[in-house]
């Protein structure tokens, strides 16, 4: 489903004496349909420039390399037309935006595929049942509709509104940025339920995180260490424990480190 | 995107339609032939001579945060009106209304004729200086209530036309009420009969189109006891290299337990956007009285447009328990400048005010809140509410926030909060991250911010409004 092949990536402020630097430099990952694949690494080795640069932030610049979703080529690709396609990143830090109602936006998101796929939109009344059965889903708080978009709300309970919005727009490819940062232990324990529950055989998850626990109720079928931006060691679920015991530079994974 | 580069202003065309102009130029003359040209009683006229005379005497204000060169008054043709036959004042039905006309306040989205009206909303179509129809006389007729032009109302009710006019904007009020009251042309006139609810919703729709000429509309609406009304206001102009004044009056009066409830969307031409050429001065004086006890005033308004907008509608609480209310979205872009807000004034016991502001500035243009809260020694157990918010688009814009308090009564309560943010990138892409398109994520976040005043507006109006952030500030963002 997803095949990233020697990514290069620069960040718009992020420059050095020769010109703008290089956050991923040289990335490659292949996530299959039906898989879920974690990806682990230090501070700083890249994990949220890759989440923004698949979800299409204009100041995330691809300077090499390439990314296709189903072979089509998701370079300069809108973000808008990304969620189309059928890709959602759950960001590590939702934005707040006042004064707009959570419903209301999910609705208008909501809407916004069915318009692409010349179905007639929902108003709010024919929309509020399906709303209510993704937030059971989502095993969201059943206060969240009619909450404010983020605002308002902690950081732990913008991790699961970013899980309902994965439901309400039912993505191929869901990309969450430590989503699992944040939440308390039960909450955790929701949001795994929810991934799982998520999970299908047409459907591709990519897990970053730095912590084990999520990956011990979200099973993953493969684990990668990112380092200085690139992919520095692949394993399956056992490499995420030896991360764990060992951390990023006790291991043979430190190879990139600087 | 192209479908939006109509940013643009969309409402800047001319109707080509022959007009009976006075030349340019303001003395007494001026103001005796347009008196003698609308067939007026002689009381209005002594009321514009006072106003002249006044005015005269007064100095253009220089206090308000604007900057534009100075007018010069005698280069503005002070009446205008499109030509008739018979060289009467009014219309004295649609079907004399020239076509073109017609089809201006069509292209408006003012369908006039009997077919195709707005439905549960009653409209006085003012062309230039005149009110060209009024639709759904019959029903307002039989419920009692008094709408119509102007012109009309001082043919049809002097008296009480005599007794108000002014009552609340005395003519010596300031500069720009003085010249209004000096050579007002037309505007609307609603009398709500005691304990009667308007069963329509009225409105007026100002349509400047004489681009030589100013406009000064008068409006007074009279909310005799236990009635109710809710008026709607609409303006646009064309799109010229030349600054045109509109200096309007608005007053309205609350006896006992009545309710005026007065919004206005306001979209005049702004000017161009690079050069800041051209556009509207919008000076405009908008005041209502709360002169029963347990009346209530409101104003909400959404400000979108003009080059210039200088404008403060505010309430006198003088019933005692009277409630005054100020509901404001006032937005700038391109070169626009806007100085705006509101007058609480307690007079009477246990009064209250609410004032929701929110101010969004964009591109190069200033955005000022100026508002007065006072309470008087004798005003028990007075109580306001403010809360001013600004957002800031892109780098160059400004916003300010002027709150002026005066309090001499211990008991006062008088809260205020302010906050200023800015329309962040960070929020535009995250709701694109969920599919919204570039549109709808600027509608999505103005309509957010501006939440609290458009919830109050009627709600055709409302669509309308968010309509018109939307497109005023597509072309700043992003």
């Amino acid at each position: 489903m997803l095949t990233i092949t020697d990514l290069h990536v620069t960040v718009a402020g992020q420059t050095d004496k020769a010109g703008p630097l290089d956050v991923l430099k040289g990335l490659s990952l292949s996530v299959a349909a039906g898989q879920v694949h974690a990806i682990m690494g230090p501070n700083g080795s890249g994990k949220s420039t890759l989440a923004k640069t698949l979800a299409g932030h204009p100041a995330y610049t691809i300077t090499g390399g390439s990314i296709q979703l189903d072979g089509a080529d998701l370079t300069g690709v809108e973000p808008e037309v990304r969620v189309q396609r059928g890709v959602f990143v759950g960001f590590q830090y939702p934005v707040e935006v006042p004064g707009v109602n959570n419903a209301e936006f999910l609705r208008l998101a909501f809407n916004a595929q069915r318009k692409v796929r010349n179905e007639p939109e929902l108003n709010a009344k024919d929309f509020a049942p399906i709303l209510a059965e993704r937030v059971r889903l989502a095993e969201a708080p059943e206060d969240f509709p009619g909450r404010q978009l983020n605002a308002g709300m902690s950081g732990g309970q913008r991790k699961r509104n970013e899980i309902l919005q994965m439901f309400v727009l039912e993505p191929r490819l869901a990309v969450l940025d430590e989503t699992d940062s944040g939440l308390d232990i039960d909450a955790i324990k929701a949001v795994a339920r929810g991934i799982n529950a998520f999970r299908r055989a047409d459907r591709a998850i990519v897990l970053i995180t730095h912590f084990q626990r999520l990956l011990d109720l979200v099973r993953p079928d493969r684990v990668h260490v990112l380092q200085a931006g690139r992919i520095v060691k692949s394993g399956g679920p056992e490499l995420a424990a030896e991360l764990e015991r060992s951390g990023y530079e006790g291991g043979s994974a430190a190879g990139a480190a600087g | 995107m192209s479908e939006f580069s109509a940013g643009e202003y969309k409402y800047g065309f001319t109707t080509d339609v022959a007009t009976e102009s006075l030349p340019p130029g303001l003395d007494e003359n001026v103001i005796r032939q347009i008196s003698r040209g609308r067939g007026e009683p002689d009381f209005m006229l002594q009321f514009r001579l006072k106003g002249y005379e006044t005015w005269l005497k007064m100095e253009e204000p220089a206090w308000a945060a604007v900057d534009y060169e100075r007018i010069n008054y005698q280069t503005i043709q002070y009446y205008s009106v499109p030509k008739k036959a018979d060289g009467k004042p009014t219309y004295e039905s649609i079907d004399q209304v020239p076509a073109e006309i017609l089809a201006t306040f069509a292209k408006l989205g003012i369908p006039l004729d009997e077919q195709k009206r707005l439905s549960g909303v009653a409209v006085d179509a003012v062309f230039d200086s005149v009110s060209i129809a009024t639709t759904h006389q019959q029903k307002l007729f039989d419920a009692g209530v008094v709408f119509c032009s102007f012109g009309e109302a001082l043919h049809q009710f002097p008296a009480l036309i005599e007794r108000w006019l002014g009552s609340v904007v005395p003519t010596a009020d300031n500069y720009f009420a003085a010249l209004n009251s000096a050579v007002f042309s037309d505007g609307s006139f609603v009398y709500i009969p005691p304990h009667v609810r308007c069963p329509l919703e009225l409105s007026t729709y100002f349509r400047i189109n004489n681009t030589e000429s100013g406009q000064f509309e008068r409006t007074l609406i009279i909310a005799d006891v236990g009635s109710h009304v809710s008026y709607l206001e609409g303006c646009t102009a064309p799109k010229t290299s030349k600054n045109q004044l509109h200096a309007a009056v608005v007053e309205l009066v609350a006896l006992d337990d009545a309710e005026i409830k007065y919004s206005t969307v306001q979209n005049w031409y702004a000017g161009d956007p690079e050069t800041g050429k051209g556009g509207i001065f919008n000076f405009v004086t908008k005041r209502g009285a709360c002169r029963g006890r347990r009346s209530k005033i409101s104003w909400t308004q959404v400000e979108a447009g003009s080059a210039i907008t200088w404008k403060y509608p505010s309430c006198i609480l003088q019933g005692d328990g009277s409630v005054g209310e100020f509901y404001s979205v006032a937005l700038t872009n391109g070169r626009m400048q806007a100085d705006t807000g509101t007058k609480m004034i307690h007079l009477g016991r246990d009064t209250r005010s609410t004032i929701i502001s929110k101010g969004i500035s964009a591109d190069h243009s200033s955005n000022v809140y100026r508002g007065l809260v006072q309470v008087h020694r004798k005003a028990e157990g007075a109580r306001n509410y403010t809360c001013c918010d600004s957002m800031l688009v892109g780098k160059d814009a400004q916003a300010r926030t002027y709150p002026y308090v005066d309090v001499q009564n211990q008991g006062a309560q008088v809260e205020h909060e302010a906050s200023t943010s800015r329309l962040s990138e960070d929020q535009l892409f995250y709701l694109r991250a969920r599919g919204l398109s570039h549109e709808d994520a600027v509608a999505a976040i103005v309509t957010g911010f501006c939440k609290d005043v458009l919830d109050v507006l009627p709600l055709e109006f409302a669509a309308e409004a968010r309509k018109l952030l939307t497109l005023k500030l597509e072309n700043s963002v992003g």
